[in-house]
């Protein structure tokens, strides 16, 4: 543990529990995207520059604005004036402490826990780009096709509407 | 000679460093260059607010400003001050602390971008392998200060503008980063450096440039719009046109907080056209051999001012899009455009032991073809014709 994680845990935990406790709706998906600046860091931190950048690019550059565009486009943009825990925020933490227990449980008891473990390698950019087009190109065009499926369904959904218009 | 004038930057920099006790080196480095980025790229949006507001007076056939300093060069003094001492309103309504952080987190992510670009032999601040992927990476979260912006400021037209920016530069960023997924494909590396690297040499008296091939030159004019489009310049300037919404997102903002949105804006146009170098005009490499003897960061500075002329002559000629021809414009045309040139790039390389016209052939029909195709499609049932003005003529 250096400094620099140290400092880079302490900032995406608390943009977390603000992301939970801010009263405004808004408020909360800012203090998120400030939570995936976090996770970024600590990536790169690691050393996986990839997963960093793609962190930035897929989340801080794209999931934050359709958070806040969902947001504006429901009621939520407006200002709550309900209490900040809801009625069943004691059966919540229950299942919450539970759900722990059992990650924690299945966890330590892993067989990867016990593994040793190697020295990282260095993996660079072109290493993965050069695996995702030989070995993996397989499940890159497979999600590849997923997502092209998704977007013509999102075309056709927004289109339908217009027509019965028409 | 033209060695150490080509390293002059470089070799001050080392002295400077040298200058400090061992333990300090890294951090004085790192800030020196953090100042040096600082200072070179304000005076450029300095200079550029000048050169804009004097090429688009004599464009509008008139003289533009001429009163502060000799023939008015001394302007961008005047408005820093002018934007220093004037009163900075707040809104009553508006969200205090996230209308305070959108300016602030406006500018962080150009700076950022500029880091990464390499300015002469020798002269990138933060090298590393992924560095156009950062590029993106950081350019995406320009969309999020321009939100904040626009809503904290509780104001309809600045949540308009907003949302205008953002379909805008989300649109506009996928033909931006397909056109310029053709020449990291044909260099094979995300790195400027080697990107450059590639450019390097001349053939026949030309440059090795990406622009000199049809692929790099359809590339770098789909590069080209959508660059505007990104840096929400004229034609593109819908976010804040200001017959429809005012000034769009920044409408609220006042003193030296409306001029961080201003440099904001100009350091995302200066980063943007540094990368369409690095891509497509061969970074700091002379256009001609004849011309090498001229510093590197010499040919890179030019460069970048022979595009932001070209950003403020179309401002000064094109009129406003519309918002529906704007996103037809994105998806239908420029989408599909970027896709087919990335085709075109790879039969480009595979054709490599052809002979040059035959390429050049080759490549152009496909980029060409789709061209007019397209052209046409978009054409039809929209019954152009002239136009006639009722009260004008």
């Amino acid at each position: 543990m250096t400094a620099g994680f140290v400092v880079i845990a302490l900032l995406t935990i608390a943009a977390g529990v603000a992301a939970m406790s801010l009263r405004h709706l808004i408020h909360c998906s800012l203090a998120l995207v400030a939570a995936f600046i976090g996770l970024a860091a600590a990536y790169l931190h690691l050393g996986a520059q990839f997963v960093g950048f793609a962190q930035v690019l897929v989340y801080v550059g794209a999931v934050s604005i359709l958070v806040v565009f969902a947001i504006l486009l429901t009621r939520g943009g407006e200002d709550r004036s309900e209490r900040l825990f809801s009625g069943s925020w004691v059966a919540g933490i229950a299942t919450a402490v539970a759900v722990l227990g059992v990650l924690v449980w299945a966890v330590s008891r892993s067989a990867a826990v016990r593994r040793e473990v190697s020295e990282p390698a260095e993996v660079t950019v072109r290493q993965i780009g050069d695996l995702l087009m030989t070995r993996f190109v397989l499940p890159l065009e497979v999600i590849g096709l997923l997502l092209t499926a998704a977007l013509i369904g999102a075309v056709i959904i927004a289109m339908h509407e217009r027509e019965g218009r028409k | 000679m033209a060695e150490a004038v080509d390293q002059i930057f470089v070799a001050a920099k080392h002295w400077l460093v040298s200058l400090a006790p061992e333990a300090w080196q890294p951090w004085v480095s790192v800030l020196l260059s953090i100042a040096a980025l600082m200072v070179v790229f304000g005076t450029l949006f300095a200079v550029t607010t000048v050169l804009e507001r004097k090429g688009l007076g004599r464009i509008q056939n008139r003289f533009g400003p001429n009163r502060v300093g000799p023939f008015g060069i001394l302007q961008p003094l005047a408005d820093g001050i002018k934007a220093l001492v004037k009163e900075d309103i707040v809104p009553r309504v508006a969200d205090r602390v996230v209308h305070f952080l959108a300016p602030v987190v406006m500018i962080i992510p150009p700076f950022l971008a500029l880091a990464v670009l390499p300015f002469g032999r020798n002269m990138t601040f933060v090298e590393f392998d992924a560095a156009i992927l950062f590029f993106f990476a950081v350019g995406a979260s320009m969309e999020l200060a321009v939100f904040m912006a626009g809503w904290s400021s509780r104001n309809k037209y600045s949540l308009l503008g907003a949302m205008r920016a953002i379909a805008q530069m989300i649109s506009y960023e996928i033909p931006l980063i397909l056109s310029s997924v053709s020449v990291i494909m044909i260099v094979g590396s995300l790195s400027p450096g080697e990107i450059v690297a590639v450019q390097a040499g001349y053939t026949n008296g030309l440059p090795n440039w990406h622009l000199l091939t049809p692929w790099g030159i359809a590339g770098f004019v789909l590069f080209m719009i959508a660059a505007t489009a990104e840096s929400n310049r004229s034609p593109f300037d819908l976010p804040e046109g200001e017959s429809e919404i005012v000034a769009g997102y920044y409408i609220e903002y006042s003193g030296f907080k409306f001029a961080l949105f201003f440099l904001g804006e100009y350091l995302g146009l200066f980063a943007v056209s540094g990368l369409g170098i690095t891509l497509f005009l061969g970074g700091w490499h002379a256009p001609f051999a004849f011309l090498g003897f001229l510093p590197s960061w010499f040919w890179f500075f030019a460069k970048l001012f022979a595009l932001i002329s070209v950003f403020i002559w179309v401002r000064g000629t094109l009129p406003r899009l519309r918002q529906d021809q704007l996103m037809n414009f994105a998806w239908k045309f420029m989408l599909p455009m970027a896709l087919v040139n990335l085709v075109a790039a790879a039969v480009w390389h595979f054709m490599a032991p052809l002979p040059v016209v035959a390429r050049w052939v080759a490549v152009s029909l496909i980029v060409a073809g789709p061209y007019v195709m397209l052209g046409r499609e978009l054409m039809v049932r929209k019954n152009l014709s002239k136009r006639t003005y009722r009260f004008a003529e």
